[in-house]
């Protein structure tokens, strides 16, 4: 996985709560058997309103996307994250992600920064009033920045120390656990043996 | 305050699982059953081959094919290629990597959920995993249970760890008795309109009171189906004696000894009369009435007896934007009684409502009616078990009589990947757990409902219940 510091680009107002991972990805887009080609599914259903954000050309090249609180609820698919990072996002700003969703982002490399729902309004009041405007997210000071002047936002975002520590570094998770290999063992070993199993030796 | 060392059933159970914890770390999690389906697991198996990884537990590990797989025609390919391709490449996974597999046409196959408790899989005080949100299913056995996204499935495969941070803890309970012909599902449906879709962000919940204990195993498995469409990351219910019932004497039940031991200590699994939850949501189900959704959330929903709400009644501007959005896609007036809105399909199945208990319900209400002219009923096995259990009891002769349709087991129109889908502008009322934009076909408008509500309205046209049904037809079987 790459490693994350910082990331400044242009910012996409989506202006919804609830979007859930149907919306961002409907099921028809999942039969794929690849992590990639999924931008195609992204967003399927709004992307045929000639009126959605990303439809706008000023906005079509969005990196940055803010969006309304419980972002990524429903479905466990971690093709959401995949369809927005093949699209070409690197972070998502909202007042609150579903766990699963903030899950597979921090698996994947995609940075879910959750910051208070004001500073998310005033992100949006920003990039509709300049359209094309960027957005920083920086994960090192934890801060998202936006605008200049005086409706210039910056704000400290939430993101788990642990998920930021690995993104930082650009670690696998798998790697780190095998690492416990013996931990792992040591608790095989005492497992009652009534504990079901799916086939016998 | 607790006293020292009360615990919360949820946190006996994560205890037990805990491998390692360190400061400023996420626990790792040991994990008693790893369940695969053919959509969340292909890019898994990619990773392992890629980093020369093998699977740690084979034997803690189940694979069914459920998402994609046709309700007719099941003995012949697969006609649509790509569903075909992911299916085959779930087939070689399993030969390559020696994961059990209940394909398409073994007698074991159907909805992963339907299929870990059936088996006898699913028993109080494990850990449950799978890339599916509605893991949560098997939290109605005592058991943590929840939806893993692809990275994570692969993690499972290789280590049968996960790193997990603890969640809080949320009690909700559930006080007096439902009342006649209102079910789990209006329960659940109840609580998330409540609580609101966010609501159990960041909980594990239990789910205790004396309506929850006197709910059969399978209307338990539907309440915590339903724990994610509120947010909650796991829902649970402690174990007792409908519990052991229910496994005892499954394939993959402990037997002799080990069952004793099992049971000795599934006893255990309560919280103690001390402890503590973060948070409590306490209901009344004596008032509960039979509840639908008008919305594009689960958390949009009324009592059936109810209006379409209009956007004026919500006080938050979200809610009122998001009532604003749904009745436009939904293409519902506020103010139109809910029992007036026409129906075009009706789905009952799921891993929420398709399970034997569930088709009898809607058999016992379809029995000597007739579907409407205008309305089609899709009845869809939640497994190959139940569908056989389902014609030994001759309900698949009820259904057919009435006029429905009688399909072979799988998710189905749940969320349209194989071709059961709605058309555009097209309204279900669903037995399934989401009423998403688009989830069960682009453009469909879907309510959800319990399965005598779904019977019902396939009856009269448009939502019903039971109650409004004219007596059925003398003469009738
Ligand atoms: S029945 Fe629906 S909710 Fe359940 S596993 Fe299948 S697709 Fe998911």
């Amino acid at each position: 996985m790459d490693k994350f510091t910082s990331h400044t680009g242009i910012g996409v107002p989506l202006r919804r709560s609830n979007v859930d991972t149907d919306q961002i990805i409907p099921a028809v887009y999942l039969k794929r058997v690849t992590r990639s080609g999924f931008e195609d599914g992204l967003f399927a259903a709004w992307r045929n309103d000639p009126d959605f954000v990303l439809n706008n050309p000023a906005y079509a090249a969005g990196s940055v996307l803010v969006a309304g609180p419980d972002f990524g609820t429903g479905s466990s698919r971690e093709h959401a994250v995949w369809a927005l990072q093949n699209y070409g996002f690197r972070a998502v700003i909202s007042p609150r992600f579903a766990d699963i969703f903030r899950g597979n982002s921090g698996k994947s490399g995609l940075v879910a920064a959750q910051v208070d729902e004001k500073v998310v309004q005033r992100i949006w009041a920003v990039l509709e009033e300049n359209p094309g405007a960027t957005v920083t997210v920086d994960l090192e000071s934890q801060t998202v920045r936006a605008g200049e002047g005086v409706d210039a936002v910056e704000d400290s975002f939430d993101i788990d120390p642990y998920t930021r520590w690995r993104l930082l570094e650009g670690l696998d998770d798998i790697g780190i656990t095998l690492g416990h290999d013996a931990d792992i063992a040591a608790y095989e070993a005492e497992r009652p043996r009534w504990k079901p199993v799916t086939q016998r030796a | 305050m607790g006293k020292a060392g009360a615990r919360t059933l949820v946190e006996k159970v994560w205890d037990e699982h805990v491998v390692r914890s360190a400061e400023g770390e996420p626990d790792l999690l040991y994990i008693d059953l790893h369940l695969l389906h053919e959509v969340t697991s292909p890019q898994a198996f990619d990773g392992l081959r890629l980093a020369g990884r093998r699977v740690r537990r084979p034997d803690l590990t189940l694979a069914t094919e459920d998402h994609n797989v046709p309700t007719v025609d099941w003995d012949k390919p697969i006609a649509d290629p790509v569903s075909r391709t992911q299916v085959e490449t779930l087939r070689k996974n399993a030969e390559e990597f020696g994961v059990r597999l209940h394909p398409l046409g073994d007698i074991e196959q159907g909805i992963v959920h339907v299929v870990g408790p059936q088996l006898g899989l699913t028993q109080p005080g494990m850990t449950i995993v799978c890339g599916d949100s509605h893991t949560s299913t098997h939290g109605a056995f005592g058991a943590i249970a929840f939806g893993i996204g692809t990275s994570e499935v692969e993690h499972v495969l290789a280590t049968q760890t996960l790193p997990q941070a603890k969640p809080k803890t949320m009690a909700v309970t559930v006080n007096g008795s439902l009342p006649e012909g209102v079910t789990a599902k209006d329960l659940v449906l109840t609580l998330i309109t409540h609580a609101g879709t966010g609501g159990g962000q960041g909980y594990i919940v239990e789910y205790r009171g004396q309506a929850i204990r006197e709910l059969s195993m399978e209307a338990r498995m539907t309440v915590c189906n339903m724990s994610i469409e509120w947010g909650a990351k796991a829902g649970l219910i402690a174990p007792d004696e409908t519990t052991f019932a229910y496994i005892e004497g499954r394939p993959e039940a402990p037997q002799g000894e080990d069952w004793d031991a099992a049971v000795a200590h599934w006893r255990t699994l309560v919280t103690d009369e001390d402890a503590e939850f973060d948070r409590e949501i306490v209901l009344d189900a004596s008032e509960m009435t039979p509840f639908v959704t008008w919305g594009t959330n689960p958390g949009q929903g009324a009592p059936l007896g109810a209006s379409v709400p209009s956007p004026d009644e919500f006080e938050e501007p979200d809610d009122k934007v998001a009532a604003e959005k749904a009745l436009a896609y939904m293409g519902l007036e506020a103010g139109t009684p809910l029992r007036e809105v026409k129906v075009d399909t009706v789905f009952v199945g799921s891993c929420t409502n398709g399970r034997i208990e569930d088709l009898r319900v809607a058999a016992e209400v379809l029995k000597g009616r007739q579907v409407a002219p205008d309305t089609r009923l899709l009845v869809v096995p939640g497994s190959v078990r139940v569908r056989l259990q389902a014609e030994e009891e001759g309900l698949d002769a009820v259904f057919k009589e009435a006029g429905a349709e009688w399909r072979g087991a799988g998710c189905s129109m749940c969320l349209g990947m194989n071709p059961d889908q709605l058309a555009p502008g097209e309204r279900s009322a669903s037995t399934s757990n989401r009423n998403f934009e688009g989830r069960q076909g682009k453009g469909g408008r879907t309510h959800l409902v319990s399965v005598p509500v779904a019977a019902a309205t396939a009856i009269r046209g448009t939502l019903s219940s039971p109650a409004d049904l004219e007596p059925a037809t003398a003469g009738a079987r």
